[in-house]
């Protein structure tokens, strides 16, 4: 469709926008509740205790308090399970210790809350909640990951390690790589961190939880980016209520990251505390309970080895990772180290021997799961270091390096011996475009400027890969997901020619209330103005597996075409009879329904106005009404990759690095919507170059969390920053969805650290310095350290 | 508890608050205007800037009872008098300037202090200027740009995509 | 926050004595006060506000020349108000926290509060300024005392800051990226009879003057007179965004640019 149809292909205005520029949009914290009471949570102050008695005495007789709730009371329900079940190297499936509502025996990281006060106001429940006396006998945090495998003190008692598993993949291959390894001409060998980083979406997470005694129903507001697994965690794991007495509704959300996928115990406190109580009961977390209890992103550290010819052409590689997963195991957090993680461990390249080892380990710090990417920047970031660092061992140019061992367009599709198949890519025409849009044959004039100045100019590049789409349930199923990953939509035309759309996934930033009127809209032929998406609210939605893995579009979104298929199919045989012909004489385009060879035809809205009228209706063979429901669940996952390139300036005084141009070309498939897909690269690229340089999550070693609020953990800002130049014209479309998408929400966070370390590399080497690799953030006393370690 | 009155986008509001009280509560709880929003507890990320007496102020960092007598706008009071985006919130749409929306009102009051300031910002003006306003979706990218367009700069060779 | 209640005089006089009362507290602009308060570090049984207080407030020029700045002059103020009169601090305040920041945030609030990163300590002890309180006055070689530590005494109120005007000065600042506040911040201002070089952000001790540099560059003001001298990291702060070794490191290359840039 021509793009000012706003179909397929069109920067359509985001609708939802006019809300929220105007002070109207509703997120949980916006709503309010008529007798609504107030949590607060009292957390620990010691990474590691154990909890001797609490008194709260005094804190229930105070001013406005109701209750106060305590680990005893959630002791005989469940817990918070783990989604992916991995097994180690030897077959004994991984460690999966209880996480509770609130922690119960023992704390376990800085943060843990081990009781709640509910009161009338939220300052009466925080008088009450420093009132509470808890004896906690502190004992010696487990923080560092080495440390904590060799065992001694466990985080959790029961288990007797702090190893949740040790897993091979692919353990058949081995053997085989380790021998590679062993008799190449060329091995590189890179230790690094990827560092731990605090999602910070900038709505801090929150919860409303109602209880109707009357119909013995609940309903929980929160800040959720999947709402039906929060029920389902709730219901089927945590508290037994019947999914059918459990409302979930996620409203407008300020941003996830990945830190919204979980459900979090104050979700369940919310809806036990309004049961006891008979009261709405609401919580809205602070920063800083933000920063010390939403799930944390990253922290691996990892060796990782390359294996090549004197030539550049790549053998074998091998890594071992520590993967911190924290105290407790957050929902996706043993798949984000492993399945997500080792499986892209091949890149975009031929090679033919790949071994991944990790080691998650217990510690006493937050839980870490998915964030942004989860677990593809590790791997990306790992490899794109390695073969830059190879480049510059071999005396090659690094891109030259990487488009050596690239997987050919017509190798596709192309099984990686990390055990995916990758459908289709383009590799070479990403370079390309990426060393055109940069002007790469500009760099060598600019260094020189940059030198002027007394500053040193560096060049960094990078391909990526990663998996998307995060479904298959075939396939995740193999991989140890105890859920199926799918989605589903439900098209509902009104009589009047309206659509609402019901949708699975969900927008916290995405723009789905417009992006997926535009498919519909197209496969219609009408407007998209007068189709509206529903989201977030699981009493009015068939069902769904939320927003994450860059999968709305190319999972729900193909829910959304399968079902307008559906709908469109019935709507032929509606059209078949009002026109009097043969359901297979119909055809449909541009919204008109027509009998071949004739000039008979029927509107789409007329089509619709019948199937709601049915006078005179083929009730025998077609039921009136016009809604269709689709579950979908692909084939497989779909592959974006890109070539990223970025210049920064390092200023040698001081270690100060400077972004000054940054080049991102990806491969997203087709595209629905490119100015919403422009923005998702950039706020992708801002969070990976945050990780790069900025952002840092230090625990000491009492683990106590020292980056703790904005004024030590560094959020980039706008003068951190360049504009970028951002492009995805080169589109191999995905051959198993049926809008041939991919996905593109993670790609910028994946592509760009690498991308930033190997320019800074390039810059101090440039300057004569013999850096090889700084640890990520290079903030300046990093970089200046590392120019001045000898 | 102290009686305050105020000019809330050009309304007259009273209430009983106390001394504890900040701004930003009794605009979100008192008259529930909850388009400001707060993002954190040291006063940086700027979700909740609104404009006192035409000066931009964090009312998170600002007690309800010091803005009494005050003239206090909101992003809710920042449309056109028909109901229509204003040309900042305009260019915020046209350029993608927003995402999940949360940092959103403060970046407007933001920008809305900038061009007051500043009728025609460099690039580097408009970056320097947000340095108090954190945004965890857009990169900035649109943001900056949409800033520059509402100036009624031509920023059309600022990268599209 | 615990519970207070809030005063609002209009007279020194009346601020003063609010302040006699157990546990007042003054209020100045609030912008570091009001998070310490929302993360319950304090418990003041009242405050009393500063910002209404006329007397407080504004920019003028001395028969000597020196800039008296009102303690309850704006960032925003200064900026504006000193464009002309001091550059060096104009452009100082002009990158104090952030525009909404610098638009309560005041001068006398900053220095009362000495914060061991605060930008205004370094342009008040390098500009050899004097602290105005309601009782007495004080040289800034006397007031400052370690990190968040001054000699002002139990309900003392600065009323204004009184600065000699340099022939030339410039203050650099090397951000911490998180906070915006100085990771090290060198002032430096050449005066007929000397140059002062004041630090922030790097000492355990807060801000302090640079001796030896002084010094050098009362004899030769340019940035390499500087060559020789160096810093020791001893006590200097360590934290996650720099080390000691690192901040003493860019205490020199600060001081280097701040006198490059005074010209």
């Amino acid at each position: 469709m021509p793009k000012d149809h706003d179909g397929i292909g069109a920067d359509t205005k985001r609708r939802e926008d006019v809300r929220f520029l105007t002070g109207r949009g509703k997120y949980t914290d916006d709503i309010q509740i008529a007798g609504q009471v107030h949590a607060c949570f009292v957390r620990s102050d010691v990474a590691h205790g154990e909890i001797v008695s609490i008194d709260s005495f005094a804190a229930e007789a105070m001013p406005g308090v109701l209750a106060v709730f305590t680990g005893a009371d959630f002791a005989e329900v469940g817990g918070n399970p783990a989604g992916w079940l991995i097994n180690s190297r030897d077959g004994e499936p991984m460690k999966e210790p209880k996480r509770p509502v609130l922690a119960h025996g023992k704390v376990r990281h800085v943060g843990d809350a081990y009781a709640a006060v509910i009161a009338e106001t939220p300052e009466q429940a925080q008088n009450a909640a420093e009132a509470i006396e808890a004896d906690i006998k502190e004992l010696p945090a487990i923080v560092d990951m080495a440390e904590a495998l060799k065992g001694g003190r466990f985080v959790h008692d029961e288990i007797e390690t702090n190893q949740c598993f040790d897993w091979g993949w692919i353990e058949d291959n081995r053997a085989a790589t380790d021998e590679a390894i062993k008799n190449a001409p060329h091995v590189t060998t890179l230790e690094l961190v990827n560092n731990r980083l605090v999602p910070n979406a900038m709505e801090p997470r929150a919860s409303t939880g109602i209880y109707d005694p009357g119909t013995d129903e609940y309903k929980l507001y929160t800040t959720s980016q999947n709402p039906h697994l929060t029920r389902l965690l709730i219901c089927a794991f945590v508290m037994g209520i019947p999914e059918n007495k459990l409302t979930v509704i996620a409203p407008d959300v300020g941003g996830g990251f990945g830190s919204k996928i979980y459900h979090y115990g104050e979700e369940a406190l919310v809806l036990a505390a309004s049961k006891r109580l008979g009261r709405p009961v609401r919580w809205t977390a602070s920063r800083s309970e933000a920063f010390l209890t939403d799930a944390h992103g990253r922290d691996h550290v990892t060796k990782i080895e390359l294996a090549c010819e004197k030539d550049g052409t790549f053998i074998a590689f091998r890594t071992e990772t520590m993967a911190n997963v924290g105290a407790y195991l957050s929902n996706f957090s043993t798949a984000t180290p492993t399945f997500l993680h080792g499986t892209l461990m091949a890149g975009n390249y031929t090679v033919p021997n790949v071994y991944v080892n990790v080691k998650a380990v217990f510690t006493n710090t937050a839980p870490v799961d998915a964030y942004r990417g989860a677990g593809r920047p590790e791997a990306t970031y790992s490899l794109e270091r390695v073969i830059d660092m190879a480049a510059r061992e071999l005396d090659m140019d690094p891109m030259e390096l990487r488009r050596k061992n690239f997987i050919k367009p017509d190798q596709f599709p192309y099984a990686s011996a990390a055990g995916l198949e990758y459908d289709t890519g383009n590799y070479d025409q990403l370079v390309d475009k990426m060393e055109e849009m940069s002007d790469a044959a500009g760099f060598a004039a600019r260094r020189k400027e940059s030198e002027a100045k007394g500053m040193l100019r560096g060049r960094g590049v990078n391909a990526y890969i990663e998996a998307c789409g995060i479904a298959p349930s075939n396939l995740v199923g193999i991989l140890g997901s105890r859920v199926g990953l799918y989605d589903a939509a439900t098209v509902r035309v009104n009589a009047t020619g309206t659509l609402s759309v019901m949708v699975g996934a969900h927008s916290h930033g995405q723009g789905h209330e417009t992006a997926f009127p535009q498919v519909v809209a197209d496969m219609l032929g009408i407007d998209a103005s007068s189709i509206d998406i529903v989201h977030g609210d699981t009493s009015k939605i068939p069902f769904g597996m939320g927003s994450y893995g860059s999968r709305s579009l190319a999972v729900c979104g193909s829910a959304v075409v399968r079902a307008t298929e559906k709908v469109i199919a019935k709507a032929k045989k509606i059209a078949a009879h009002m026109l009097e012909a043969a359901e297979g004489d119909i055809s449909f385009e541009d919204g008109n329904f027509s009998v071949a060879g004739t000039d008979k035809s029927v509107s789409f809205g007329e089509v619709a106005f019948k199937a709601y009228v049915p006078h005179n209706f083929p009730l025998e063979t077609v039921e009136p009404g016009l809604e269709e429901t689709a579950f979908y669940d692909p084939a497989n996952f779909t592959y974006p990759s890109g070539a990223y390139t970025c210049e920064v300036e390092v200023d040698p005084d001081t270690g100060k690095v400077r972004v000054d141009r940054f080049t991102a070309v990806d491969d997203f498939g087709n595209v629905i919507n490119p100015m919403i897909v422009t923005g998702q690269v950039h706020g992708g690229l801002a969070q990976g170059i945050g990780q790069a340089i900025y952002e840092e999550t230090t625990y000491d070693d009492n683990g106590q969390l020292t980056s703790a609020s904005y004024m030590d953990y560094c959020m980039p800002r706008a003068d951190d920053l360049p504009f970028y130049g951002v492009d995805h014209s080169c589109a191999t479309p995905c051959t198993h969805n049926p809008l041939g998408v991919k996905g593109c929400g993670e790609a910028g966070a994946i592509g760009s650290p690498p991308t930033i370390v190997n320019a800074v590399i390039d810059a101090l080497q440039s300057g004569g310095k013999d850096v090889k690799h700084i640890d990520m953030p290079l903030t300046p006393n990093r970089v200046w350290a590392a120019m001045n370690a000898n | 508890m102290p009686q305050i009155s105020m000019t809330v986008n050009g309304k007259e509001v009273s209430g009983e608050v106390e001394g504890r009280t900040l701004l930003v509560d009794f605009l979100r709880g008192d008259l529930r205007l909850t388009g400001t929003h707060v993002g954190c507890d040291t006063s940086q990320c700027g979700a909740c800037v609104i404009h006192v007496d035409g000066q931009s102020v964090k009312s998170c960092a600002m007690f309800a009872v010091e803005a009494d007598g005050a003239d206090v706008a909101t992003i809710e009071g920042q449309a056109n008098a028909d109901g229509s985006l204003n040309v900042i919130q305009q260019a915020f749409q046209d350029h993608h300037g927003l995402q999940c929306g949360f940092c959103t009102p403060g970046m407007v009051m933001t920008a809305a202090a900038l061009l007051k300031e500043n009728p025609k910002p460099s690039e580097a003006d408009v970056r320097q200027y947000l340095e108090g306003n954190i945004c965890r979706c857009t990169g900035y990218h649109n943001i900056v740009k949409a800033i520059m367009a509402a100036s009624g700069q031509d920023v059309s060779a600022i990268a599209a995509e | 926050m615990y519970e207070f209640e809030i005063k609002r005089p209009t007279t020194i006089a009346d601020a003063v004595k609010a302040l006699s009362e157990e546990d007042a507290q003054a209020l100045a602009g609030g912008q570091t006060l009001i998070p310490t308060l929302k993360a319950r570090l304090a418990m003041p049984s009242a405050l009393v506000s500063l910002t209404d207080i006329p007397e407080l407030k504004g920019v003028c020029q001395a028969d000597d020349g020196a800039v008296c700045i009102g303690a309850g002059t704006t960032h925003a103020a200064v900026k504006a108000e000193c464009a002309s009169l001091y550059p060096a601090l104009s452009e100082l305040a002009s990158h104090v926290g952030c525009p909404a920041v610098r638009n309560r945030g005041t001068i006398g609030g900053s220095v009362a509060n000495n914060d061991p990163s605060a930008c205004y300590p370094a342009a008040v002890l390098g500009s050899g300024a004097t602290v105005i309180t309601n009782t007495r006055e004080i040289a800034a070689d006397d007031f400052f005392d370690g990190m968040f530590a001054t000699a002002l005494d139990e309900g003392e109120i600065i009323t204004e800051l009184r600065f000699p005007v340099p022939e030339k000065a410039n203050y650099q600042k090397f951000v911490q990226p998180a906070s915006r506040f100085a990771l090290v911040g060198v002032f430096v201002a050449k005066y007929a009879d000397g140059v002062r070089v004041a630090v922030t952000g790097a000492s355990e001790d807060g801000v302090y003057r640079w001796s030896e540099a002084e010094e050098a560059l009362s004899s030769n003001f340019s940035a390499d007179a500087l060559g020789g001298l160096s810093v020791e990291p001893d006590d200097m702060i360590a934290d996650l965004h720099g080390s000691k070794d690192y901040r003493a490191h860019l205490v020199k290359v600060m001081t280097g640019r701040a006198v490059k840039a005074a010209g």
